[in-house]
């Protein structure tokens, strides 16, 4: 089929145009080599690299070139990247990762930054049987009823039962909870929360009160107004960093002076940029911290990364690192470059892997079981505060 | 029962707060509003661009003190102006050619007047939110009788009013008032009687351009996160307001911005369930106005003229 076609286009070509025909002869030597060097595995590299999420995407892909760099071969062949671009689209993310499976015959995906990117990815990879590691997309939706889809990071809603276990740790007995009701991810933070914190104290009216805000709001006096007759000794806010800093900041002008606590979408410079002083103080989880990074594989990528970027490493970045580890320590235990459903089975079966964020256990859904650690922000900086470890 | 408790529950102390925020949002949102409700008044079209004019203005005030270093209150002068230069800019480039097309080709022109803005601040500064400079002295916090408020949440009120002052002066008073009410009675009659239409179509732009700076201000202050996209909700918002207190009418656009200023902060106040549907509450005042009552709450009521 393929020899009679490109005949036929020869023909073609040459009656057209000589140029047209050369370039056609260049891209069929191409594809010749590829289709004999089979001691190649290809990894695809699932993306945003244009668009909304580039910059997420970016520091993602510094992860996965890292850990290429520094595992460049598994099972004795050669790893090749394929890097493709989900342009931060879920429509395009659909295509693209149909293109890597069957244009490209990448045997496992690594991506992808956004949760929303990696669901419309979500179908492609589980009726193709090809393997994907979510670097961070931390939506449950992502790994739930995908026996292909499995995550480096912890789900979202996990960070909420973190929180809930440090704020009662330290005393809390009234938390109230905001949450970005516009956004599944504070919503799943803020029911785990809710449940995790209610479970510890015991007492049902243990949270004083759930309000609800939209993105892009820039006015909460009124739910903050609320929420200071309440009294609590802490507020659980999670959502987007830009309206969180203008919350705490009219929280403080209100004179509600208690803790905030928030999740990973915090950790960005411009939730201290727009928050300035007033966000000092506030608490946020993460999965990655450069003082808490003690394992070995952790100390290869800091080399590496300072290396090759200067700089610090984001949680991104590290993630990103693991989810490549966790496919190749995957294929490695399958025993196969060529068998996705063998590689899957591996990969489904990871316990105690060493990887730059601590030692990961993918769970029966897929997702990674880490301890988490909670930052706190102080003298304009992300600072390493405490450890949870939740069983 | 239980959907009211919040309401008996609530302290004088909680009440009196919830009524500074909800005034001084609803000053915010007149003060912005007064903009559409001129322009509409003189061309009969809704210059989105308006909101995205709050947002320029809101970035020239962080290059002056930000960057430039330049003392707040010479900034604001300067704001001021590069918005009404930015203002009149626009109606010059975007609005004046289309002056004896049809109605929808302006609006559809302030639509891209608005896309061109927004899409411009995202190349120039970036789409990353930047923090509006503090300003100490307005910023600051007053506590008066156990209720804290920022000192801005007091001064937007007053400076509002001393600006509807003023501009209701200018329109009944003076002479570039008289004309700019002639030409929104009737146009062509107005030309006809040697009116500038020009002139007084720029001048109608300075006015409402220099409201938005002193408007985008007093935002950048209470709300210090500016991006490219700050103006789309403040300028539906005020889109709204304007509608509601009569579209045309400057006492019914400040009249709708507290409506809804004042709207938003008490129905989250009273209801504290229903905070999450804050911003369905100005669409649903605007839908029962229009149904009720087209012309506003002041507008007058025209007829189209053949």
């Amino acid at each position: 089929m393929k020899e009679g076609k490109i005949t036929l286009k020869k023909i073609l070509s040459v009656l057209l145009a000589s140029t047209f025909a050369i370039g056609l002869l260049a891209g069929c030597g191409g594809e010749k080599k590829d289709a004999a060097s089979a001691d190649v595995i290809k990894i695809g590299v699932f993306e945003p690299l244009t668009g909304d999420n580039a910059a997420g995407g970016e520091l993602e892909l510094r992860g996965i070139k890292i850990a290429n760099k520094l595992h460049p071969e598994v099972l004795g062949k050669k790893i090749e990247l394929v890097i493709a671009d989900n342009k931060s689209d879920k429509a395009e993310a659909a295509s693209v990762a149909a293109r890597l499976i069957e244009k490209d015959k990448v045997k496992v995906i690594i991506g992808t930054y956004g949760s929303s990117l990696a669901m419309a990815a979500g179908n492609i990879v589980k009726e193709s049987k090809v393997p994907a590691i979510g670097t961070s997309c931390t939506n449950p939706q992502v790994t739930a009823n995908n026996d292909y889809y499995f995550r480096a990071c912890f789900i979202d809603p996990f960070q909420g039962t973190v929180m809930a276990n440090y704020a009662f740790k330290n005393g809390a007995k009234k938390v109230a909870i905001i949450q970005e009701v516009s956004n599944d991810y504070a919503v799943g933070l803020a029911k785990f929360f809710r449940e995790a914190f209610v479970k510890l104290t015991g007492d049902p009216d243990s949270i004083v009160e759930i309000a609800n805000y939209q993105t892009g709001d820039k006015d909460f006096s009124a739910i903050l107004t609320n929420i200071k007759a309440k009294n609590p000794d802490a507020v659980f806010a999670p959502g987007n960093f830009t309206e969180s800093a203008l919350l705490i900041k009219q929280a403080r002008q209100l004179g509600l002076e208690v803790p905030f606590m928030g999740g990973d979408t915090w950790e960005t410079q411009e939730f201290i940029d727009v928050g300035g002083v007033d966000v000092e103080g506030a608490m946020l989880s993460t999965a990655f911290d450069r003082e808490k990074a003690t394992t070995e594989e952790a100390k290869k990528f800091l080399e590496a990364y300072v290396e090759e970027y200067q700089g610090e490493p984001s949680a991104l970045t590290a993630l990103a690192y693991d989810a490549y580890l966790i496919a190749i320590d995957g294929i490695k235990r399958a025993g196969t470059t060529e068998d996705s459903v063998k590689i899957r089975d591996a990969i489904a079966a990871t316990t105690d892997l060493e990887t730059v964020t601590g030692k990961t256990t993918l769970d029966a859904n897929g997702d990674a079981i880490k301890a988490a650690i909670i930052k706190t922000v102080q003298d304009g900086k992300f600072k390493y505060f405490d450890f949870v470890d939740v069983k | 029962m239980e959907f009211f408790q919040p309401i008996l529950d609530m302290s004088g102390a909680s009440f009196a707060q919830h009524l500074v925020n909800g005034i001084s949002l609803g000053s915010l949102y007149a003060m912005i509003a007064i903009g559409y409700t001129m322009v509409y008044g003189i061309l009969l079209m809704i210059n989105f661009a308006h909101g995205d004019i709050v947002m320029m203005a809101c970035y020239f005030a962080f290059f002056g003190i930000t960057v430039f270093k330049i003392p707040w209150y010479l900034t604001f002068v300067g704001v001021i102006i590069a918005t009404v230069l930015l203002g009149v800019l626009i109606e010059r480039a975007a609005y004046r050619p289309l002056r004896t097309a049809p109605k929808n080709s302006v609006l559809i022109s302030a639509i891209g007047a608005s896309f061109l803005l927004e899409n411009l601040a995202n190349y120039l500064f970036s789409g990353r939110p930047l923090r509006f400079p503090e300003i100490e002295v307005l910023a600051q916090n007053i506590e008066i009788a156990g209720t804290q408020v920022q000192a801005i949440s007091l001064i937007i009120p007053v400076v509002t009013i001393i600006c509807l002052v003023i501009l209701l002066h200018v329109v009944n008073k003076t002479k570039i008032g008289m004309s700019m009410r002639a030409v929104s009675k009737d146009y062509e009659i107005a030309r006809v009687m040697g009116i500038n239409i020009d002139n007084v179509i720029s001048m109608t732009f300075a006015i409402g351009s220099i409201l938005a700076a002193i408007g985008a201000i007093m935002w950048g202050i209470r709300y210090p996160g500016i991006t490219p996209m700050l103006g789309v909700m403040p300028g539906l918002k005020c889109f709204i307001a304007a509608v509601i207190g009569g579209v045309g009418n400057i006492k019914g656009a400040v009249l709708g911005g507290f409506i809804l200023g004042l709207g938003e902060i008490l129905i989250v106040a009273f209801f504290p369930q229903l905070s999450g549907y804050r911003d369905a509450f100005a669409f649903i005042v605007l839908i029962v106005i229009l149904f009720y009552k087209p012309t506003g709450l002041l507008g007058e009521k025209t007829t189209e003229k053949v």
